[in-house]
């Protein structure tokens, strides 16, 4: 009897012990990034998928931020007040991500957060922001995330369907009627095809070929060779890497002429360099970050990028990439707002609502209290490759 | 036998005191308030972990594609009442009987062959499942997921704070434990503790094994399917990587962990898992991505430390202690 007793209790204590101990670790774990304080600091979260699957999209927006609030600071702060980031990593995991909002929201009671890095994370917080009523700037790009708007939440990226627009407004100026849409099987890829085959019947372009590939696939030979047999006059591509690099030199292997159009998902070096001599004249609609210098002078963007290219490159020694603009322009967004409402959660939501013609690394925002999305397709430039090199074709 | 019945249901009242702990110390500003929504996963995870637990040491199967149940019962709950307009609740009994009549499909013929082959047929089934949620776009939303799912309701009361949803969640993981002590305790238990012990010995005796380790899989898929579900309703938002391979193999190492010898072993790993899952990564700083080499070393030293896993660690100890130079005999019921 004595020693049931003893069971009992011994496992009553290490259940205890348990629990504890992973609270107690992270306690002593969370991870601040203090600055002196003068007057009370300003608050923000950070929630990024610093490591695992999203980690070359969630590391540069790390970076970015930290780099942003480190300028701001050293300029001063707000108003006075020096800008405290707390900067949490997800992963990638809805899960993750949960907790990492809760954590932000209730323990360390930031007054609004950046982030995160994928829809995924973004839609499984989204609620909690709207519960805790604590403004997020999400850095993700699903069109979900704004649509139906939530009060509380807004995004920074420019949505798939711009980026459709603009590639359906550049097949009108090349008189082409007739396209093969091919896409990753992922969120993003499946995304793309939804869009286009909505908008293309408006502008009058016929698809005449959907073709899918999975993210791990390393030969799309059969999908191209059923459109090489179709009257399409171009292909266009839906996905992020490797499966893009791959079409673009399987299309050259089977000597297909027609022009080869990507998405903004493959707007990277990685692309460039997968595709190998594939990627020559391979076009994109792309923000305007990766072809700043060929800008023309006077176009608002021009000088702000060329900034945070030289700052960024400075400052970790490695290219900017497009996400890392994602969360420039959150966190600018947000000290924006901070600089005219104040430590007031409430009235913080209202000035990012209020954010009228901020020139952003994406484009220029026009938020509003029905689009908390604030971009449209000016936000994209046609892009070619040549050379290995990005050269703007249209601004 | 008796009083072995007295010690489960003991442990599971002390277990009570502990858990009413958590929201004493919330209010008492002793413990933030965040750490509530760690401990709703830790009830989710228990949830599972005891159904695995059940399978692994009571049927002596073990499965691979647990995950798939959780998913099923996520994608059921969630289907159901963002589509289909589906009262709460009966969504939730939805996904219990839609995952238990999967996990019979696939147990039925897998689990009359003899050896480990339901480990690889519930690999697949996680695989298939991951591959629909993705693929299957006019029913699940694919990759994207699912967006909206409604809190769960108690008459008109909404669970909208973490601290309702801790109690709900927990009473739940609780009645799950009770049953699962109460199966074990029954007619059903028996039979299954010879099958552990001797499946040969078992059949002799007149015990159907197969149509026994079948009922312990689809009651494990069921308390599964509850946790999915459960789950849909707490994150209100749903997509596949939540339910892919990875998180099967968490859920088999909760049960290793923690031992697979007493029901309460599925508790302590669950606990334990859950809180390397939340903290881990912190404590680990620049080094973690490295994270999959901590479970493997914390498997790799249970395994060769205390094979029984922790649950049967402490009941040696406790057993050590009373007879004191004694031999510790076999752990076990």
């Amino acid at each position: 009897m004595k020693s049931r007793l003893r069971m009992l209790c011994s496992l009553a204590i290490i259940t205890g012990l348990a629990m504890a101990a992973g609270l107690l670790a992270g306690c002593s774990q969370a991870k601040k990034e203090k600055v002196e304080e003068v007057k009370e600091p300003y608050k923000i979260g950070a929630i990024f998928a610093v490591t695992g699957r999203a980690a070359p999209l969630g590391e540069p927006e790390k970076e970015t931020a930290e780099m942003l609030v480190a300028q701001i600071n050293e300029a001063g702060g707000i108003n006075g007040h020096k800008l405290e980031l707390i900067v949490e990593d997800d992963e990638g995991d809805e899960t993750k991500s949960l907790m990492a909002a809760k954590k932000l929201i209730e323990k360390d009671q930031v007054l609004a957060v950046v982030g995160t890095t994928t829809s995924g994370t973004t839609l499984a917080i989204m609620k909690t922001f709207e519960e805790a009523q604590t403004p997020l700037v999400s850095c993700a790009a699903s069109v979900k995330i704004v649509e139906p708007v939530n009060p509380w939440v807004f995004k920074t990226p420019q949505s798939d369907r711009d980026a459709v627009l603009k590639i359906l407004e550049y097949l009108e100026a090349q008189g082409i009627n007739k396209i093969a849409f091919i896409n990753d099987s992922n969120a993003y890829g499946v995304s793309g095809k939804i869009e286009i085959e909505a908008l293309a019947p408006q502008r009058g372009v016929e698809i005449v070929a959907k073709e899918t590939f999975g993210g791990e696939d390393t030969d799309m030979t059969p999908q191209l060779t059923r459109i090489k047999g179709t009257k399409a006059q171009a292909v266009i591509c839906w996905g992020t890497n490797p499966g893009p690099a791959i079409v673009a030199r399987n299309m050259k292997q089977l000597k297909m002429s027609i022009p080869l159009i990507q998405s903004h998902g493959v707007a990277n070096a990685k692309f460039v360099e997968l595709a190998g001599d594939a990627a020559e004249g391979v076009l994109l609609p792309s923000g305007r970050l990766i072809v700043a210098e060929q800008l023309p002078d006077g176009h608002p963007q021009k000088q702000m990028l060329i900034d945070y290219k030289t700052a960024y490159t400075g400052k970790y020694n490695k290219p900017v990439s497009t996400f890392g603009g994602h969360a420039y322009d959150a966190i600018k967004i947000l000290a924006g707002a901070l600089e005219r409402g104040g430590a007031d959660k409430a009235k913080i939501r209202d000035e990012i609502e209020n954010t009228k013609n901020f020139v952003g690394t994406a484009g220029v925002f026009n938020y509003s209290p029905e689009d908390h999305y604030g971009l449209d397709v000016s936000a994209f430039s046609m892009v070619e490759i040549k050379g290995g090199q990005w050269q703007l074709v249209s601004e | 036998m008796k009083s072995l019945l007295k010690n489960d249901y003991g442990i599971l009242v002390a277990l009570m005191f502990v858990l009413a702990a958590p929201p004493i110390l919330v209010k008492f500003g002793a413990m933030n308030s965040y750490y509530i929504s760690i401990l709703i996963f830790m009830a989710l995870n228990t949830m599972i972990a005891v159904g695995l637990n059940l399978l692994v040491c009571h049927a002596g199967q073990i499965s691979l594609g647990h995950a798939a149940f959780y998913g099923i019962g996520a994608y059921t709950s969630a289907i159901l009442t963002v589509v289909y307009g589906c009262p709460l609740w009966v969504d939730v009994i939805a996904a219990m009987v839609l995952s238990g009549v999967i996990a019979y499909l696939v147990g039925a013929p897998t689990l009359k062959l003899k050896g480990h082959y339901l480990a690889v047929a519930t690999m697949g089934l996680g695989i298939i499942a991951f591959i629909v949620m993705n693929e299957w776009h006019s029913v699940t939303e694919g990759p994207s997921g699912i967006v909206g799912i409604p809190r769960l309701k108690i008459f008109e009361t909404v669970m909208r704070t973490d601290m309702q949803v801790y109690y709900l969640y927990w009473a739940i993981a609780l009645i799950v434990i009770l049953v699962a002590i109460n199966i074990l305790n029954s007619r059903v238990g028996r039979a299954l503790r010879a099958l552990h012990g001797s499946e040969t010995a078992a059949a002799a005796m007149g015990v159907n094994v197969n149509s026994y380790k079948l009922k312990v899989f689809v009651i494990s898929a069921v308390f599964a399917g509850l946790a999915g579900s459960l789950y849909a309703h707490y994150m209100t938002f749903i997509s596949p990587p939540s339910f892919g391979l990875q998180f099967s193999i968490m859920l088999v190492l909760m049960i290793i962990v923690g031992g697979a010898e007493t029901i309460w072993g599925a508790l302590i790993g669950a606990v334990l898992i859950t809180s390397m899952r939340a903290f881990l990564g912190e404590a680990l700083g620049a080094y973690k991505d490295y994270d999959v080499i901590v479970y493997g070393l914390v498997m790799m030293v249970v395994m060769i430390f205390i094979p029984a896993g922790l649950a049967g660690g402490v009941s040696i100890i406790a057993r050590k202690l009373k007879r004191g130079s004694a031999q510790p005999e076999e752990i076990g019921a």
